[in-house]
């Protein structure tokens, strides 16, 4: 055995990696139940393109073919209906894991020097993620699918000028049909491949500045040595064995809660597998309400609540684009001297707080019908969300913080 | 890695714990994946056993069928026909039905249940082109000995009216002959065995 | 930390009771889908009085074995079309297009309209009883869960014919208050509500027929994943004491 190894490692750099990345990473020995988050939306990734490469097998990307094949992969593939539901509630999953993983950001500042290159390739994971879930949705052709698509894809024709040609150009048609469902098909395949690259950069980035930790404090800054190793940071420990093993009761807990959806609420009570969804894609009849699925929802509200002037609705289109673009230049709006929420003051704990609740109202407000009041309140969530971010120099700066501790706490 | 007050019985008898509990895991969450390869309740439909009237088969006459998207073929055999079978099988490479290309209740010499009606899937043994039908005797192009059977266009294999292969040709073995039963004195059942499914 | 955890499970109260539907109130049919009578009884009815405009083009004759019959009761009793095999989908060989012309619309297949329609098997319950005299429809009917439906009571010399009682609320709009039958069919109105719940129950197992399965092999997941969760939870524990 270990000749082999000897063997390999003059080949490739195997017992290097394995110290570097895993039994002589030093992580600081702090990490709470927010960790564990990472390590979960890597076993959802997996989980989606396994069971996404399997569905393929049978799936049949063509507007006459491909709801009846999602139902014959449900009734008359072997084992089929848990593989489907394994990939619809684990697409799910995948953004309730994600969104939990960046609220870990936001509240340790994990974001903040030297990490911001760490925090962008995560938003631009976020951003593709998206895009795969979006061209994914399209593809059990129904009613739901279909619709959501149409109205998505007319954002586009919003952009002035070229928006009508660039709308026809992404469909490859003037309405949803077919020739999208191939191309959607195409990219939903490619696209999670891309993100599997991404997550490796990711971590890269993460192994070259080292983790974060609810603390916010630089262990490589602190002192050195500890049982493991003399050089090591003192408050580091090993990530394998001890995170390792942390991580896989993170992954037993995480299950029990995932398979207990598949298995007993693939549905969710609708906002998994949507109600309309049950019927095949009708191009002459909408559905009385579309709405997207809900974790589009709160960037579908803020889409709404702008409304279109000078003869023109591309402002929703701007606003919900800069919803997201914002993330990026999170490193640089936080002015605090602090990094993590235990040290800041309450102005921003507070102001996070007020943000979740936002993001909540937002994503409830984004899958009902509109009305005057609702939009009313979704305008309110859409400029406070906007604030949260441009004005965190000034409230971030005045806040007050507590002093951080030496050594990380316990 | 130092060691002091470190109980590695117990931690090794852990790791086996976790690791033979999480194997059983993974072992059970492959069945699923391995399981979606079979054929389909679709497939399995499509590949049922087929039926097949021959109250009108006249004899002499070949009656095709397909089962499990292959062709099928019912032979009504007449008395000069069976007779031949039985009688001539020097030329045959095969003629006791040794090698298992048929359900055990058809090793026999007319290679059927009854022996007027003989069932085969009509797919050369060689390389898999579908022989045609050649019930004449002596054929021009088949020769003076040809007592009838089948005759493979492609690489001009030959065999009898019960589908064994004649020596001397490409094919290596006799013609299948499917699982089927009589449902009745007129229909015959491609597919399933005589007392329960193929 | 604490606080923030409690502020958002507040802030997600208001989610809780979202889920609550919209349109007519639905009778319960209170569906039990181990009654493997009721959906004998259901197929029965269907392939008699539905099977003739709608399909089930999902669900396989065969399957009927999950609850109870054999292939060769499933032939003899309800796969009318002799060219048809019981390894066959529950098609039917009416022409969509003549039948748009009929009934303004295709008859939908019915294979999930349990899952499609909000309340499932009590929606279907519901509306099979629903049927009223309505002389301004084509077919004399109308439906108190489906307006203007297009279809024709196929069940009406089974239930009878109602005649709703309808009200007006204060901004004019009309209702249907309750149903009133008042020309009894073949059947007593509780034989025929029966033969409603039949039915539901039928379809609510065909739009899913693999749920009780799903549930079944659930539990042992969750048994499993249960004492995964412990041994590994160990596991962590004896590791941990290293850090101090």
């Amino acid at each position: 055995m270990s000749r082999l190894i000897e063997w390999i490692d003059e080949r490739y750099p195997l017992t290097k990696v394995w110290k570097e990345h895993l039994a002589e990473y030093y992580a600081p020995k702090n990490f709470n139940f927010w960790y564990f988050f990472g390590s979960l939306a890597m076993l959802v990734l997996v989980n989606q393109i396994v069971t996404g490469v399997w569905l393929t097998m049978n799936y049949k990307p063509d507007a006459d073919l491909a709801f009846a094949s999602v139902e014959y992969i449900m009734r008359d593939v072997n084992w089929g209906w848990l593989i489907r539901y394994l990939h619809s509630t684990g697409a799910s999953a995948f953004f309730i894991v994600i969104y939990l993983h960046m609220f870990r950001g936001l509240i340790y500042g994990s974001y903040r020097k030297p990490r911001e290159l760490l925090w962008i390739i995560g938003v631009v994971i976020y951003l593709v993620m998206m895009a795969t879930a979006f061209f994914g949705y399209l593809l059990p052709w129904g009613q739901m699918s279909y619709w959501g698509a149409q109205v998505i894809v007319n954002l586009f024709a919003a952009i002035p000028v070229i928006g009508e040609d660039l709308s026809i150009w992404i469909r490859g048609d003037y309405v949803i049909s077919d020739t999208t469902l191939n191309r959607f098909f195409a990219l939903h395949y490619l696209l999670p491949f891309i993100l599997a690259a991404l997550v490796f950069v990711h971590i890269v980035a993460l192994h070259k500045v080292g983790s974060n930790n609810p603390d916010g404090i630089e262990i490589k800054k602190g002192p050195k040595g500890n049982r493991w190793s003399p050089d090591a940071p003192a408050d580091g420990i090993p990530f394998h064995p001890y995170y390792t093993v942390k991580d896989i009761v993170g992954v037993a807990g995480f299950l029990i809660i995932f398979l207990a959806i598949v298995f007993f609420l693939p549905e969710m009570g609708g906002y998994f597998l949507e109600r309309p969804n049950f019927e095949p894609a009708n191009p002459l009849k909408t559905p009385e309400h579309i709405a997207p699925v809900w974790y589009f929802t709160p960037f579908y509200a803020m889409l709404r609540a702008v409304p279109s002037f000078g003869g023109t609705q591309v402002w929703g289109v701007l606003v919900m684009g800069a919803s997201i673009v914002i993330l990026f230049f999170l490193p640089w709006l936080d002015k605090s001297p602090v990094k993590s929420i235990r040290y800041k003051g309450p102005i921003f704990k507070v102001m996070i707080a007020l943000f979740v609740i936002d993001f909540l109202v937002l994503g409830y407000l984004g899958m009902k019908p509109a009305t005057p009041g609702r939009t009313l309140v979704a305008q309110i969530g859409t400029i406070y969300y906007f604030l949260f971010f441009l004005a965190m120099p000034i409230y971030s700066k005045i806040d007050k913080t507590k002093p951080v501790p030496e050594r990380v706490t316990q | 890695m130092s060691s002091e007050g470190v109980d590695l019985k117990k931690r090794r008898m852990l790791i086996t714990a976790t690791a033979g509990v999480g194997a059983v895991g993974v072992g059970f969450a492959l069945v699923p994946f391995i399981s979606y390869w079979q054929p389909s309740a679709r497939a399995k439909a499509l590949g049922a056993p087929e039926e097949a009237d021959i109250s009108k088969l006249e004899p002499g006459a070949l009656l095709r069928v397909k089962w499990r998207g292959k062709v099928c073929w019912i032979v009504n055999r007449t008395e000069e026909m069976l007779k031949d079978l039985k009688e001539n099988t020097s030329h045959l490479v095969d003629p006791d039905s040794e090698v298992p290309q048929q359900p055990e209740y058809c090793k026999n010499w007319h290679r059927s249940i009854k022996p007027k009606y003989w069932v085969a899937v009509g797919i050369c043994t060689h390389l898999g082109c579908s022989p045609t039908y050649r019930p004449e005797l002596a054929p021009a192009d088949l020769g003076p000995d040809w007592k009838g059977g089948f005759f493979c266009p492609c690489h001009g294999s030959k065999f009898d009216l019960a589908g064994r292969v004649y020596k001397g040709v490409p094919a290596p073995t006799n013609l299948v002959v499917p699982p089927h039963k009589y449902l009745s004195d007129t229909v015959i059942l491609i597919g399933e065995d005589q007392g329960g499914a193929a | 930390m604490k606080k923030l955890i409690a502020i958002l499970s507040l802030a997600l109260l208001p989610l809780a009771g979202f889920a609550s539907s919209e349109g007519p109130e639905l009778e319960s049919a209170d569906i039990d889908l181990t009654d493997h009578a009721a959906m004998q009884r259901g197929a029965k009815y269907f392939v008699n009085y539905c099977q003739g405009c709608h399909t089930l083009k999902y669900f396989r004759y065969e399957r009927m074995q999950d609850f109870g019959l054999t292939k060769q009761q499933i032939k003899e009793n309800l796969l009318f079309d002799k060219t048809k095999k019981v390894g066959d989908l529950m098609t039917n060989s009416f022409d969509p297009e003549q039948a748009a012309g009929w009934f303004g619309a295709a008859p939908p297949d019915l294979t999930l309209t349990a899952r499609l329609k909000p309340g499932g098997g009590d929606w279907i319950y519901t509306y099979l009883k629903g049927f009223y005299k309505d002389d301004s429809r084509p077919f004399g009917v109308n439906n108190v869960v489906f307006p203007n439906v297009g279809m024709p009571h196929v069940l009406l010399d089974l239930q009878g014919m109602q005649e709703a009682v309808i009200e007006t609320d204060e901004h004019g709009n009309k209702h249907v208050k309750e149903l009133k039958l008042v020309q009894p069919g073949k059947l007593s109105p509780e034989e025929y509500d029966q033969v409603a719940k039949d039915l539901a129950t039928f379809l609510t197992h065909v739009a899913e027929p693999m749920k009780l399965e799903r549930q079944r092999i659930g539990f042992w997941v969750m048994l499993f994943l249960f004492i995964f969760f412990i041994v590994s939870f160990m596991l962590k524990k004896e590791y941990w004491k290293d850090v101090h």
